[in-house]
């Protein structure tokens, strides 16, 4: 790969992380002012009041809008005709890098177990990288995600009986959301996977979770219990940030998958009101769209 | 009119305050979280640029940068999850003497308890609000700890009118977050 090319294919997700930390995707944002707006209880408004001053002053500013900018994580769609995939790799890391000193993003990263903070946000595994191939494809699609701590701490998974069947789902996220959703700053983004193992009811959490608001699973039985545990964690009226509201949620999204008869996987990840995810498609010649800001970047 | 504590704080500001009760800050703040407890309250080393007692901590995380002159400014600064630092925070407050402790979400029942022997309060600052947060920070005096890193150091910073805080735990015992807990299970009870 051309150097020149090199450079270009890092300043453009160098950019687009930085821009993720200081933009809230179209679909949270909007969410969140309907929220806003729909709110009735009068300490609840003044909350959602300073949560939109600071999206205001994070675009005026041009600065992270959350101080936790989390851990980097890049789940790349690689298209089989894509031309650059050995780069991959080493241009992630070094857009990571670059983001976090240029920003500047919170340098979080630790060693592990060492505890030493690396200063720049990559190390050991870090930035985390998921590839998945698309046949056929040219393009690379990016979706990139900032793990935060406070949000990331409700995360689990579970392997139920499967008599437990529907309830028990219920009963697990209900749960985990109402021990930890106070400090994961509410109104969530709530995305749930299930599967066979505590391990892929945990991936599709994630995946869940990367999906926009207001999209539906395209498995019917899914997408209805989708509606279900929204409305169930919204009449728990833990927002906004655990001072109780009328809401809980930004919204909730399931990822599932065929399972083992005998078991009854459930996962949960977590993103906070300030969910910061980006999407983006860098195509053969390095040109490149934004999917996830659109409106967020018109000015 | 904005209730402003300011520091160093006397048991007289806050005594009368009440769960739910919104003030500000103007003074001298630090942050401090897990591994700051940690060395205070296990290594028993005390910060050395700020005397703690009557004063204010924050557990937050900040992002720092450097304007053209070199000098350190808040860039990006809100509350980390208190409830991470509950099992050092009666013994921090007790050999501190720190009186104003601001964070995220709440803090438990050892710290309640301590709130109350010892005259002090917990604030929960509206989390992930941090240019908010950065924007009431006059300026950054002093830095320790940097062994950590930059979200775990002692940043110590002077403060205008910082908030809203609305307390959580007051000096009569009582705990805002655990009794909305209370409140949400029992909605959580009629679901399943």
């Amino acid at each position: 790969m051309e150097e020149s090319l090199k450079q270009k294919f890092i300043k453009t997700v160098e950019e687009f992380t930085g821009m993720t930390g200081i933009y809230l995707p179209d679909d949270v944002e909007a969410r969140l002012r309907e929220m806003a707006e729909q709110e009735t209880i009068a300490n609840a408004k003044t909350m959602y009041d300073c949560m939109l001053k600071d999206l205001s002053l994070a675009k005026e500013l041009h600065r992270p809008l959350c101080q936790d900018t989390g851990v980097i994580q890049y789940f790349v769609e690689v298209g089989t005709e894509f031309p650059y995939q050995a780069e991959i790799p080493e241009i992630l890391v070094t857009a990571a890098r670059n983001a976090t000193l240029n920003t500047p993003l919170r340098p979080n990263v630790v060693e592990p177990l060492g505890e030493h903070n690396t200063g720049d946000n990559t190390g050991y595994g870090a930035p985390y990288i998921e590839y998945e191939l698309v046949p056929g494809s040219s393009d690379l699609r990016l979706r990139m995600y900032m793990a935060g701590g406070g949000c990331s701490l409700p995360g689990r998974s579970k392997v139920l009986m499967p008599l437990e069947g529907v309830e028990g789902v219920k009963k697990f996220v209900y749960q985990t959301i109402l021990d930890w959703g106070v400090n994961a700053c509410p109104p969530l983004c709530v995305g749930i996977g299930l599967g066979t193992c505590a391990a892929t009811s945990a991936m599709l959490s994630k995946k869940a979770l990367l999906r926009p608001i207001g999209t539906h699973s395209s498995y019917p039985e899914v997408a209805k219990l989708e509606d279900e545990i929204r409305e169930g964690l919204n009449s728990l009226g833990i927002a906004p940030l655990g001072f109780g509201g009328s809401q809980t949620v930004l919204g909730v999204n399931i990822e599932a998958a065929a399972h083992h008869p005998a078991t009854l996987g459930v996962g949960i990840s977590t993103g906070c009101w300030a969910t910061r995810r980006g999407d983006m498609i860098i195509h053969a010649d390095l040109t490149s769209e934004i999917l996830s800001h659109r409106k967020s970047l018109e000015v | 009119m904005k209730k402003v504590l300011t520091t160093p704080i006397s048991y007289e500001q806050i005594k009368d305050l009440k769960i739910g009760d919104t003030v500000y800050l103007t003074g001298m703040l630090a942050t401090c979280r897990d591994s700051g407890h940690r060395r205070v309250v296990k290594d028993k080393i005390m910060p050395e640029k700020i005397d703690l007692k009557e004063g204010a901590i924050f557990h937050a995380g900040p992002i720092v940068g450097k304007d053209e002159n070199g000098k350190q400014y808040m860039v990006s600064i809100g509350p980390t999850t208190s409830r991470r630092m509950e099992a050092a925070e009666a013994d921090f407050i007790e050999q501190t003497g720190v009186r104003l402790i601001i964070g995220k979400g709440g803090m438990m029942e050892k710290t309640t308890e301590a709130c109350k022997k010892f005259g002090a309060i917990h604030c929960a600052f509206p989390g992930g609000c941090a240019v908010v947060a950065a924007q009431e920070v006059e300026e950054i005096s002093d830095v320790e700890w940097m062994d950590f890193g930059m979200p775990e150091a002692l940043w110590i910073m002077k403060v205008k009118e910082f908030g809203p805080l609305i307390v959580s735990i007051d000096t009569q015992g009582n705990n805002l977050f655990e009794n909305n807990k209370k409140i949400f299970k029992e909605r959580m009870d009629k679901l399943i």
